[in-house]
């Protein structure tokens, strides 16, 4: 019997062939790379020779790398024609226990979250080229292992999906860029040197010296696109039908963010008023951040909290999440891991509870509130339905208020005392405002998937639920 | 006299590029200063400001994508009809009656391009701090070009009119229904009422406005084909004139002060 869903076939073993090949040749110019850069540390010096010693070493370990790859690439080559017998593949067991130990949210979400934390804390060891080249490696190694798998080559492969992919990998080569520059302006700063900007910094002519690496940059990119428009077709589904609901059906990829915060927060705050926040804090933030360094130039050290608030919103709450609504969320809005099946049938037991339910319903009997939900009498007027409603929806009111009210005069006093005194008591409210709300994103995901949290305040009743 | 220098020198040669070959340095400012397009950029510039690792290009790549995606659009209006019964069969007959046909492909692809190097030219601005004075409203106007890019890419993704665009825009615009007191199921729209009379219903909401009826039908079709072909495009544009306007009145891309 055939199976409709091979893993692996003659094309797919001849693809991987090309891309270990290329993984092959980046790696030689690597190699070749350290080579001469050992070359030119032989200035003779004493204290050279440990570097250079250390620095052979390397070379040979990425020339071994590099020959191992060759290799790889030519068994693709050479087995081909027998993809049942083909044994360079995951093995079934290790997709298992990924799918099983990575296919939640919760472990996606500290995976990136951990992903962000290396960086920030340890940026002179990221910012060194060879960490880079390691991870970089580590990207495709697992990509290529993956793409022998049918499931995750769907998703991957989906022609609309990768450029997703090669976003992914663009977003983690400039952010290592950044802390590459920055740590290395850090650095001169430190030791009282001018910035990396400062050196060799003449005047030039605009004609050639800008003009030319434009044009080539045109080239190039109208080469690829024209490279990338023959080798994968635009999709084209079945006409449009607006009876037939697709399943899953998922908005354009990069509001698939603002889509995953309908799993957490009712429309009205996911779909308008949250992007409507993003863009209005995009836009102030030049009106907030009173900090005047880092003004033209790289630097980490100088403007941390800066770096680091607006990267953990770019890269942990808007890229990671595109992530997730392109790869992982599949029919019924359902997880699926990256080796795993779609199945329609999935099921997901979804048991949320409202923060007022916790309150009234769940409280241990002794406490003077536990027991049923306050609820309006149908005689009661429409003041008394008021009274009700927000009676049981006190809890979650309370809560926001203190979230809202409270926390930014505490954290003035405290941890913002200097946001504070700089600011001045317009500017701190919006920014603390803001910020608040950002970290809502993470809180509220939290709470529902420790918590089954459903709604802080639920007031279905007019459409207001938080 | 070499061909070259008898083009170079011919009266019509002249007449368009107004001056010799940009050779030397005098004739290589000229160039910059007598063209309209080239005269976006000043005649110097700083060594390190144009660095490929300190840009990222991606200011620039972002406005060539803008313009590939200008060309093969134009190029795709003159074979597709914004119809119920058009829209799908000129797509397929983009796909299958041209052959060697990548238009389509050249201009879906461009466009998620573009929408990738918005963000990643963003994040190299914050990275750089080159929001920060005097560049702040520079910055806002940036704001307004990615929202601007998004919403073209989105009022594309509806045109092909298969299965993924109209429940894309369809998902997409659901929750202009919840709009605070602007959409039929968002809270606070019983509090626009005359005289007991609910001004915001289906047929009058904030997704009805998007839509132009109350799903994803004919009308947004036309709705999103002229916002996406002329409406967006020209604010775009108007836009990034601003934004280049402002880059040079800034005082050039961002150095240390
Ligand atoms: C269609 C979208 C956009 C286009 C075509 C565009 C184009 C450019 C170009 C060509 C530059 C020159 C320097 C460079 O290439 O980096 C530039 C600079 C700048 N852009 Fe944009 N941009 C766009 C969107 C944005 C966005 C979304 C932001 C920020 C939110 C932004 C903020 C800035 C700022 C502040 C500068 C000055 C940077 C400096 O002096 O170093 N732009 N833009």
């Amino acid at each position: 019997m055939i199976d409709p869903h091979p893993d692996l076939t003659t094309p797919v073993i001849w693809g991987l062939g090309w891309f270990w090949l290329a993984v092959f040749l980046m790696n030689t110019g690597w190699a070749f790379l350290r080579w001469r850069y050992r070359a030119c540390g032989a200035s003779g010096a004493a204290e050279d020779s440990a570097r250079r010693r250390s620095s052979v070493r390397s070379v040979l370990f990425w020339g071994f790398y590099a020959v191992l790859l060759l290799a790889i690439a030519a068994l693709h080559f050479a087995m081909a024609g027998r993809p049942s017998e083909f044994w360079f593949r995951l093995p079934e067991a290790f997709k298992d226990t990924v799918d099983e130990l990575l296919s939640n949210p919760v472990a996606y979400f500290v995976l990136w979250i951990a992903a962000f934390g290396v960086p920030v804390c340890f940026p002179a060891w990221v910012a060194k080229p060879t960490v880079g080249w390691c991870a970089l490696n580590a990207a495709l190694v697992f990509l290529g292992l993956s793409l022998t798998d049918w499931d995750f080559r769907q998703i991957v492969g989906k022609p609309d999906n990768v450029p997703i992919v090669g976003m992914l990998f663009l977003v983690g080569f400039f952010t290592w860029l950044y802390f590459h520059r920055a740590t290395d302006n850090d650095r001169r700063l430190a030791e009282g040197r001018p910035l990396r900007e400062q050196e060799n910094n003449d005047e030039v002519l605009v004609w050639p010296d800008l003009v030319y690496i434009e044009l080539i940059c045109m080239v190039a990119l109208t080469a690829l696109l024209i490279v990338w428009g023959i080798a994968l077709k635009a999709p084209l589904e079945e006409p449009a039908s607006p009876v037939r609901t697709p399943n899953p059906s998922k908005a354009p990829w990069y509001f698939l963010g603002l889509q995953e915060l309908l799993v957490y927060f009712d429309p009205w705050l996911a779909g308008v008023v949250f992007p409507a926040l993003i863009i209005v804090g995009l836009m102030a933030i030049p009106y907030l951040d009173f900090n005047q360094k880092g003004n033209g130039y790289y630097t980490f050290q100088q403007r941390k909290f800066a770096v680091v608030m607006f990267m953990f919103g770019f890269v942990v709450l808007w890229v990671s999440m595109i992530g997730l609504g392109t790869f992982l969320r599949g029919p019924n809005w359902n997880f699926f891991g990256i080796y795993e099946r779609w199945d329609v049938h999935k099921l997901e037991v979804l048991d949320n509870v409202n923060l007022s339910e916790y309150f009234y319903l769940h409280s241990p009997d002794w406490l003077p509130w536990a027991g049923p939900l306050p609820q309006a009498p149908p005689e009661a007027s429409t003041a008394a339905r008021l009274g009700y409603i927000l009676a049981r929806e006190a809890p979650g009111i309370v809560l926001l208020f203190l979230y809202f009210g409270l926390l930014p005069p505490i954290l003035a006093a405290t941890v913002f005392r200097t946001f504070y005194l700089r600011m001045g008591f317009v500017r701190y409210v919006v920014f603390i405002v803001l910020l608040l709300l950002m970290a809502l994103l993470p809180i509220k995901m939290i709470l529902r998937w420790a918590f089954n949290l459903k709604y802080i305040v639920a007031i279905p009743e007019w459409f207001f639920n938080i | 006299m070499s061909l070259r220098d008898y083009i170079r020198n011919s009266q019509v040669w002249r007449s368009v590029f107004r001056h010799p070959a940009p050779k030397d340095r005098r004739n290589r400012a000229v160039v910059i200063l007598t063209n309209l397009i080239l005269h976006l950029h000043p005649v110097t510039i700083k060594q390190q400001a144009i660095a490929l690792s300190y840009t990222w290009c991606m200011g620039g790549i972002t406005f060539f994508l803008f313009i590939v995606e200008t060309i093969t659009g134009v190029l795709l209006m003159f074979y597709y009809r914004p119809t119920l019964e058009w829209a799908y069969q000129d797509m397929l007959a983009l796909r299958d009656a041209v052959s060697f046909g990548i238009l389509r492909e050249i201009h879906r692809w461009a466009g998620h391009a573009m929408v990738i190097t918005v963000m990643l030219h963003m994040y190299r601005v914050f990275l750089t701090g080159s929001y920060k004075p005097p560049r702040e409203f520079n910055w806002v106007i940036g704001v307004l070009l990615l929202v601007l890019t998004f919403l073209l890419s989105f009022t594309g993704y509806l045109l092909p009119w298969d299965q993924l665009a109209i429940w894309a825009i369809t998902v997409g615009s659901n929750m202009a229904r919840a709009t605070p007191f602007l959409g039929h199921e968002g809270p606070g729209f019983q509090l626009l009422n005359v005289g007991g009379f609910d001004l915001i219903t289906s047929t009058s909401d904030a997704r009805f406005v998007l839509l132009g009826a109350r799903s994803v039908g004919e009308e947004t079709l036309n709705r999103f084909y002229i916002l996406h072909c002329v409406g967006i495009p020209l604010i775009a544009a108007f836009l990034m004139g601003v934004h280049f306007w402002r880059v040079r009145k800034d005082g050039g891309i961002s150095q240390p002060l």
